[in-house]
């Protein structure tokens, strides 16, 4: 007896509730992610090099160690300097943290394609730094890395069950105490695998058609 | 390159002044013990990784119909799910199915075809970027496809594989701190040990995020060498 359906249409609602959490965490760390991103790729570009370099370094240091020992850093550390989180909330600092170093490469390319004419014009018509980035240069550059965001959100969704080893109550860590509950593994886990995999491939597919309409009204 | 050297030196010097000299003796030998660990199952994921993308880009290109499927399953799976419930599949579900896999195995395996079906689309898109006309040279000096895959077109899509390769290691060497869910006492399982035992919670994970850049940044060389090499051996870049 392998595959128990009794037992699988139980735990289906359970689990419906837990993915309630990961889509939380989905969404409130892409959204940091993606902000953040933004100031991260800003400040990168800067001619001023005491602010480019110290964030390019982060920048770099984040991108090239695991997310996972991210996530205990900032879950055990941020208590001994007197700031108490909750579990959910350091996940998602640490999960927005961690992409918002993907997404501000994504935002540099996107930057870096804008034409030099843009950059004289905005120079020429005597605005601001604020004012050339906020109407010239961005609402130019994010258009085209839409697609490009839209694949990290699908990668930091499936990110999420890490949360599960600081015990936040997503899918995985509500399918591993199933699982435990009963000593029957194999449907909570197989149900959360197939639930990543018909929202991925639902947003691939999402993408995909963004995608095309972007590169359709470009001509 | 420049920014990695910098980046290096900064993270070491504000590592150090966290850490403390102390701080590293006390922790440094058992954490370099897991890192063994952690660069052991790097380098077999990453030898399992490169066998499943060549398996699979090869089945997905010219595969019979069936194989072909079967490839596009596999990494539309490996890809569609996340790393940590693969893992945890694998560890909790097979043995259920008769298969006992010892952890260190499961880690391997897991990491390695995860990794692989991303990296079939590298190796893919790598041998569709090789010129037609190479093909066409293949047909009229009489190969068959094996011999013309073999000898011609897959030197000069490994040049272009080299680095996304690379990325993909380094995602690797990061996802393998996800064994340290499943017992396996690589570098993060240390640090979470030696961190309930002392609490010296902001040491011991400086220290630990530093050995995993330093890891990082082996690759990183490592791979551009190999890149220039290899750039040089089919007459690209400076000789």
């Amino acid at each position: 007896m392998f595959w128990d359906w009794n037992y699988a249409i139980e735990i289906l609602p359970i689990l419906a509730r837990a993915s309630i959490v990961t889509i939380q965490a989905t969404l409130l760390g892409f959204v940091l992610a993606a902000v953040l991103g933004l100031v991260f790729a800003v400040l990168r570009m800067s001619r001023a090099r005491w602010v480019s370099l110290p964030v390019a370094a982060l920048v770099e240091f984040v991108r090239s160690t695991p997310l996972l020992i991210q996530i205990f850093f900032i879950f055990f550390v941020l208590p001994e300097f007197g700031i108490t989180i909750g579990a959910l909330t350091a996940g998602i600092l640490a999960l927005g943290l961690h992409y918002a170093t993907y997404c501000s490469e994504v935002y540099r390319a996107g930057l870096e394609n804008i034409p030099r004419g843009q950059w004289e014009a905005s120079l020429a018509l005597n605005l601001s730094p604020y004012h050339t980035f906020r109407d010239i240069i961005i609402p130019q550059a994010i258009p085209p890395i839409v697609p490009a965001l839209g694949n990290y959100l699908v990668a930091l969704f499936k990110e999420t069950p890490l949360l599960s080893a600081i015990a936040v109550l997503e899918l995985m860590q509500t399918a591993k105490i199933l699982g435990s509950e009963s000593f029957r593994y194999t449907e909570p886990i197989t149900l959360v695998g197939l639930f990543f995999l018909v929202f991925s491939l639902a947003a691939a597919w999402l993408i995909r058609r963004v995608e095309a309409r972007l590169s359709l009204s470009k001509v | 390159m420049r920014a990695l050297v910098v980046c290096g030196i900064v993270c070491f010097a504000a590592g150090l002044a966290v850490a403390g000299l102390p701080g590293l003796r006390d922790f440094l030998p058992q954490l370099l013990a897991g890192a063994v660990v952690t660069i052991e199952i790097t380098i077999g994921g990453c030898a399992v990784a490169v066998a499943a993308a060549l398996v699979a880009a090869m089945a997905k290109m010219y595969g019979p119909a069936p194989l072909r499927w079967l490839a596009v399953a596999y990494i539309e799976l490996f890809r569609g799910t996340s790393a940590l419930v693969q893992l945890f599949w694998l560890f909790y579900v097979l043995p259920h199915f008769g298969v006992l896999l010892e952890p260190m195995t499961v880690g391997i395996v897991a990491l390695g075809l995860n990794v692989g079906a991303y990296g079939a689309e590298v190796v893919r898109g790598a041998v569709n970027a090789v010129p037609r006309g190479q093909w066409e040279a293949t047909v009229a000096l009489n190969m068959t496809r094996a011999q013309a895959l073999r000898r011609v077109i897959l030197p000069q899509a490994f040049v272009a594989m080299i680095p996304p390769w690379g990325n993909l290691f380094i995602e690797l060497l990061k996802a393998t701190a996800l064994v340290s869910l499943i017992t396996i006492s690589d570098l993060a399982f240390r640090a979470q040990q030696l961190n309930q035992i002392t609490f010296e919670t902001v040491k011991i994970f400086t220290i630990v995020l530093l050995i995993y850049l330093a890891i990082s940044s082996v690759i990183t060389v490592g791979m551009r060498a190999l890149e220039e090499r290899a750039a040089r051996g089919i007459g690209r870049g400076r000789a």
